[in-house]
């Protein structure tokens, strides 16, 4: 039998979900038709002269190769932050699930870098990977190292990756620590006794049972990968060297903030905007339907 | 008893504020100065408010130049823009294309009757910000150039005369090897690598950057900055790399961190730098002098040409407003009011009058070097090609040249192709710009 909740007016449930829509129409649907409605003009800073160009400001995107370039990186980092993310946050929360003494304080421990913002975590990464005062960088040169991310493009992204993934894994942890307690221990136990090793136990019953969790978190994550680590790059790298960071949030932001070009930038932004929807649209169609709630 | 003459000195106040507000009339500044920079804007306003009683110029700190810039347009829009916004130099060309937003100072000069005379002003600083006829548009404020820093106790532990800077490239080459050969960790790093080793250098040497006078000409100017001369020395340097005879140390100020740290034995950087490498290193081991020159390419440098900001008015503010605004245009660049803030910040005296004052004062004296900015800017008189640079979207059009440069240092592209393909890059961006705004 389905639940329903019955209204004895008729008006109380819009009246209740109101506030919600007025904030999503106000913080969401206006600014994202302003956006498109840029994304078809040509103008000058200050709004003097505007020209409604078509799709000009798509066309001379797509003729742009550097653009690909920037899409191209964005996939791969993209998947290299969410898969970072989620498997080093899913091995620490199953290490500490497993910790009996002094739990609280690894927990604590474990989600403290969530208070930090990414554009501090990127300043912090930034400062211990300094060619010239950077400490890691000292350790390195040790070994005979020569870590330097302002010349090297792939050491760049490798550190936006690790410093982004690093400002995520405590949000990630604390679902996957929610989602290990939440396994009955009975279940684990009966695998125990008729002979299953931790290994196995893990792969057949604690896996598929955090797959609502993984899921979950797996499409948070791929958005935050896209968009949520613009603190990062901004702070760190700012898109370069050459364009080895220029990752497609970061291109929006210098072309329409830095740049002054608003029809371009929402142009990409509006591109952006449409990938992240289908990201999401993929993962629901198709990941969804393996996890069972 | 205390609570009662509490609450009659806060009304008095309150009494007092709106007295002088309805007297006074309040002009916006919004200005990218932070930290040293800040305060000495806030003392020169400060300065301003007390000499006058019609007029309070109220100064805004609105973050980085970016900021500032995008600030102030987004409030132009909403009709509640600043009467007076600091523009970086690079953000010429977009103010210059907002005929209905900006209010040219010649213009607001003569409308307002205030003594005005363009010849006061040092050449290459009054260039940059006049239209091709020679009125000005934005009031000059902080303007720096490129000079050569170099760390005499590294140039002492390498055998070299501590007071004996090199003239030419080749020199320098000499030296940096010198330099590391030594052990120092680098041997010449360069701060705002596009401004001052492709914009400057064309100045120095008398190259043209864009056509059409580097786009004073025209919005149909085209980036030729991929000559002979400056892929040679983009190709010498990414040789000296190998061996850290140069090491790129990242964009904008960033590289400076190489030389405070007592790893570079040469920067090339902007005369603004000059205070933070003293702190950072001691005055007495800090010298400076005139950028290098490639003596085969021009006999003798050419002059060098500007960065840093200007102020700029905007439209749409009450008339009473922009009488302050020229009264505090003109204060601003009378001499001695100039001739303080170079000496604060180091930033160049944007005024003959402002530089002669300092000179008299003895400031140069005390403080070696300072004066090397200057006769860099007015080593000859400007011609079309180191007059300045007027170049519509100019921030994108830099970080293109960035990327560029970065694929040379990190070994992935020669200078020839990375400087045609930044040329290229650079030129969609012109065109855009001159479509957007033709």
């Amino acid at each position: 039998m389905e639940k329903r909740v019955t209204f004895n007016e008729r008006w109380l449930p819009y009246l209740l979900v109101a506030p919600q829509m007025a904030i999503t129409l106000v913080f969401f649907f206006w600014p994202s038709g302003q956006m498109i409605w840029q994304s078809v003009l040509l103008e000058d800073a200050f709004g003097g002269r505007t020209k409604f160009v078509w799709f000009e400001n798509f066309k001379s995107l797509f003729a742009d190769p550097t653009y690909f370039d920037s899409v191209r990186l964005t996939i791969v980092f993209s998947a290299l932050v969410a898969a970072l993310g989620l498997a080093v946050s899913l091995l620490l929360a199953v290490m500490a699930d497993r910790v009996i003494r002094g739990s609280s304080f690894y927990k604590a421990i474990l989600v403290w870098p969530y208070a930090v913002a990414p554009a501090v975590a990127g300043v912090l990464w930034g400062f211990l990977f300094n060619p010239s005062v950077g400490i890691v960088n000292w350790l390195l040169h040790g070994v005979g190292i020569d870590f330097n991310y302002v010349v090297n493009g792939n050491q760049a992204l490798l550190l936006v990756v690790f410093a982004a993934v690093w400002a995520q894994v405590s949000y990630n942890f604390l679902f996957f620590l929610a989602g290990l307690q939440s396994i009955p221990k009975s279940l684990i136990e009966a695998a125990a006794i008729d002979g299953a090793g931790p290994t196995r136990r893990f792969w057949d019953i604690v896996f598929p049972l955090l797959a609502p969790t993984g899921f979950f978190l797996l499409v948070i994550n791929t958005l935050y990968a896209l968009v949520g680590t613009f603190g990062v790059v901004a702070s760190l790298t700012q898109g370069g060297p050459g364009q080895a960071t220029n990752i497609l949030v970061y291109k929006v932001y210098n072309d329409g903030f830095r740049g002054q070009d608003l029809g371009g930038s929402s142009a990409q932004s509006v591109i952006l905007m449409l990938l992240m929807i289908l990201l999401t649209f993929i993962q629901f169609r198709f990941i969804e339907r393996r996890v069972h709630y | 008893m205390s609570r009662i003459l509490l609450s009659s000195v806060a009304a008095i106040a309150v009494l007092a504020s709106a007295q002088s507000a309805a007297a006074q009339t309040e002009i916006q500044w919004w200005h990218a100065m932070g930290g040293k920079l800040g305060e000495a804007v806030n003392a020169m306003t400060d300065e301003f408010n007390k000499s006058q009683k019609d007029y309070k110029v109220v100064p805004v700190y609105k973050g980085s130049y970016s900021d500032t810039l995008t600030a102030a347009i987004a409030a132009f829009r909403a009709k509640q823009g600043p009467d007076i916004v600091q523009v970086f130099e690079v953000g010429t060309a977009t103010m210059m294309a907002a005929k209905g937003a900006v209010y040219p100072v010649y213009q607001l000069m003569a409308d307002e009757n205030e003594p005005f005379d363009p010849n006061a002003f040092i050449g290459p600083v009054y260039g940059y910000y006049s239209t091709t006829d020679g009125k000005l548009l934005s009031m000059p404020f902080n303007s720096s150039t490129p000079v050569f820093y170099w760390n005499k106790e590294l140039f002492k532990k390498a055998g070299l005369d501590p007071e004996k800077p090199p003239k030419t490239w080749e020199d320098v080459g000499t030296y940096a090897k010198k330099l590391v050969d030594s052990g120092a960790k680098c041997g010449l790093t360069a701060e705002w690598q596009t401004w001052i080793l492709l914009e400057n250098y064309g100045a120095w040497h008398n190259l043209p950057f864009a056509t059409k006078q580097n786009g004073f000409g025209g919005l149909d100017t085209q980036l030729v900055f991929n000559d002979q001369p400056r892929v040679k020395l983009i190709n010498m340097l990414a040789d000296w790399t190998k061996d850290k005879r140069f090491v790129y140390g990242g964009r904008e100020g960033k590289p400076t961190a190489l030389m405070t740290s007592g790893d570079c034995g040469m920067e090339l950087a902007s005369s603004g730098t000059a205070s933070t490498l003293f702190a950072a290193l001691k005055a007495e081991n800090v010298g400076i002098a005139m950028m290098p020159y490639s003596p085969e390419v021009k006999a003798q440098p050419q002059n060098s040409i500007i960065g840093g900001a200007t102020l700029w008015t905007l439209r749409g503010r009450p008339k009473a407003e922009y009488k302050g605004v020229a009264k505090f245009l003109s204060f601003v660049s009378s001499p001695a009011v100039a001739a303080k803030w170079h000496q604060d910040t180091g930033y160049v005296p944007i005024t003959l009058a402002a530089a002669k004052l300092t000179e008299e004062s003895g400031f140069y004296k005390t403080h070696p070097g300072r004066d090397i900015a200057v006769k860099e800017l007015t080593l000859n008189p400007p011609t079309e090609n180191s007059k300045g640079l007027r170049l519509g979207n100019f921030v994108q059009i830099r970080d293109v040249e960035d990327q560029e440069l970065e694929a040379v240092w990190a070994g992935k592209k020669d200078a020839k192709s990375a400087l045609d393909e930044a040329v290229k890059r650079g030129n969609e961006l012109l065109r855009k710009f001159e479509s957007a705004n033709e």
